[in-house]
């Protein structure tokens, strides 16, 4: 084998060896500051209007979109759940099939995903831009810890919001399956409601979907508030830390929710 | 914009928030039936239950009128002792026929109850005495060829 082709492989090793070590160093130290946000946050509550500041910029500024989409989402998923019940006759089923699918999956996940979208993106901006305007420094300078004045609101503002917007989306999602799959299409509304009543379970659906949004929400702030506060001091830094909160936190909300629906469907039954 | 504007629209926020998680068990999950509503309690004796499990509903002509609240094994007369957790709303006579039954082939197991023509009604803490115990579908297959192995053997005989 000539020579130039084993220092290729051997740097290429090295480059996948870099990577890994990298991520792997980013990972504690993502969880390090998890930790540095936790040990802070009695700081950051003696000022709690900070913390309600940001359950309104991420929670309350993001009602309308989760809103709509939980409307649409439930409008949809009734009549595509209506098109596959009819066929085997079984259409009082619908209010079953939209609740348990929005209850267990969709609200949480779809929210989690709107929420990174929505207001984990502006989180990690806003503190990058921050940093990269020194404003961090300043506070550093003047005694005032960052973490405390600055990255604890954030995160618990988006802990807070996050299980409430879930719960909103479902309920929304359920109550345009009720629109199309009972003043449109015209199944019997008690129907409806009793197979809905009869399938949903408060410990196994619905206490598990709001564990799953509370979950993604600690994912998503974590994500946002560390890719700001680790981004590169420059307004290229600051919108590659945009885009890799969006990817990162998607991608963490989609592996959790398959990680957390094995360990919740390993616990049903006896 | 000023802090008690935000003050309140967080409050907004919070308290649609939670009238949200109250709606999903209200009304979606219909948490209230299962803990709150007193209900009475009855008691039905199976030889076997299949796979009956608890939370399983217990219906009367297909109308869910409560819930299998517990099932335990009594280990002197080798029976399964299922308690019935039935809405006040429904009386039963005392002969009425408690079997378990499966929605569907593959569906999940429940109790049907098929009220008699007796009089007199169930009380709370009665007990069911006629009951049908779940049909197992690997016994009946099992009865089925060993049927037909006895019908082979017996006509080669012949």
């Amino acid at each position: 084998m000539p020579a130039e082709a084993i220092t290729g492989i051997v740097e290429s090793l090295r480059r996948l060896g870099a990577g890994l070590t990298n991520a792997v160093a980013r990972l504690g130290f993502a969880a390090r500051f998890l930790i540095a946000v936790i040990v802070r946050s009695p700081t950051a509550f003696r000022r709690i209007h900070l913390t309600l500041r940001e359950i309104y910029f991420s929670g309350v500024l993001s009602l309308v979109i989760i809103l709509v989409s939980g409307l649409f989402v439930g409008m949809v998923l009734s009549l595509q759940g209506y098109e596959v019940l009819n066929r085997y006759g079984a259409d009082e089923q619908l209010g079953m099939l939209v609740a348990l699918s929005l209850v267990r999956e969709l609200g949480p996940v779809i929210a989690g995903l709107l929420f990174a979208r929505r207001a984990g993106s502006a989180r990690t901006a806003e503190i990058g831009l921050m940093k990269a305007t020194e404003q961090l420094s300043a506070m550093e300078m003047m005694a005032v810890d960052p973490v405390a004045r600055v990255v604890a609101p954030r995160f618990w503002g988006g802990v807070i919001s996050m299980p409430l917007l879930a719960a909103l989306f479902s309920t929304l999602g359920i109550y345009g399956g009720y629109l199309v799959g009972v003043k449109l299409i015209g199944i019997d509304a008690g129907s409806f409601w009793g197979q809905m009543q009869a399938a949903v379970d408060w410990r196994q659906d619905i206490t598990n979907g709001i564990i799953k949004s509370l979950v993604f929400g600690v994912a998503v702030s974590l994500i946002a508030v560390f890719e700001g506060y680790d981004s590169r001091p420059t307004a290229e830094g600051v919108s590659s830390a945009t885009t890799r909160t969006v990817v990162a936190s998607s991608l963490a909300i989609l592996a959790l929710d398959f990680v957390l629906t094995v360990f919740m469907s390993r616990g049903v039954g006896v | 914009m000023s802090r008690s504007t935000i003050d309140l629209w967080v409050g907004v926020f919070v308290v649609v928030g939670l009238g949200a998680i109250l709606f999903l068990a209200l009304k979606v999950g219909n948490l209230l039936i299962v803990t709150n509503t007193p209900g009475y309690h009855l008691e039905a004796r199976f030889d076997n239950i299949g796979g009956l499990k608890m939370r399983a509903p217990v219906k009367a002509a297909g109308v869910v009128v409560g819930r299998v609240e517990r099932v335990r094994f009594d280990p002197k007369a080798y029976e399964a002792v299922v308690t019935l957790r039935i809405d006040p709303a429904y009386q039963f006579t005392k002969d009425t026929i408690a079997s378990i039954n499966t929605s569907g082939l593959l569906g999940e197991s429940y109790v049907g109850l098929d009220a008699g023509g007796d009089t007199a009604m169930l009380k709370d803490g009665d007990r069911i005495a006629k009951t049908q115990s779940a049909v197992v579908i690997e016994k009946l297959i099992g009865q089925l060829l060993f049927d037909r192995a006895s019908d082979t053997t017996g006509g080669a005989k012949k």
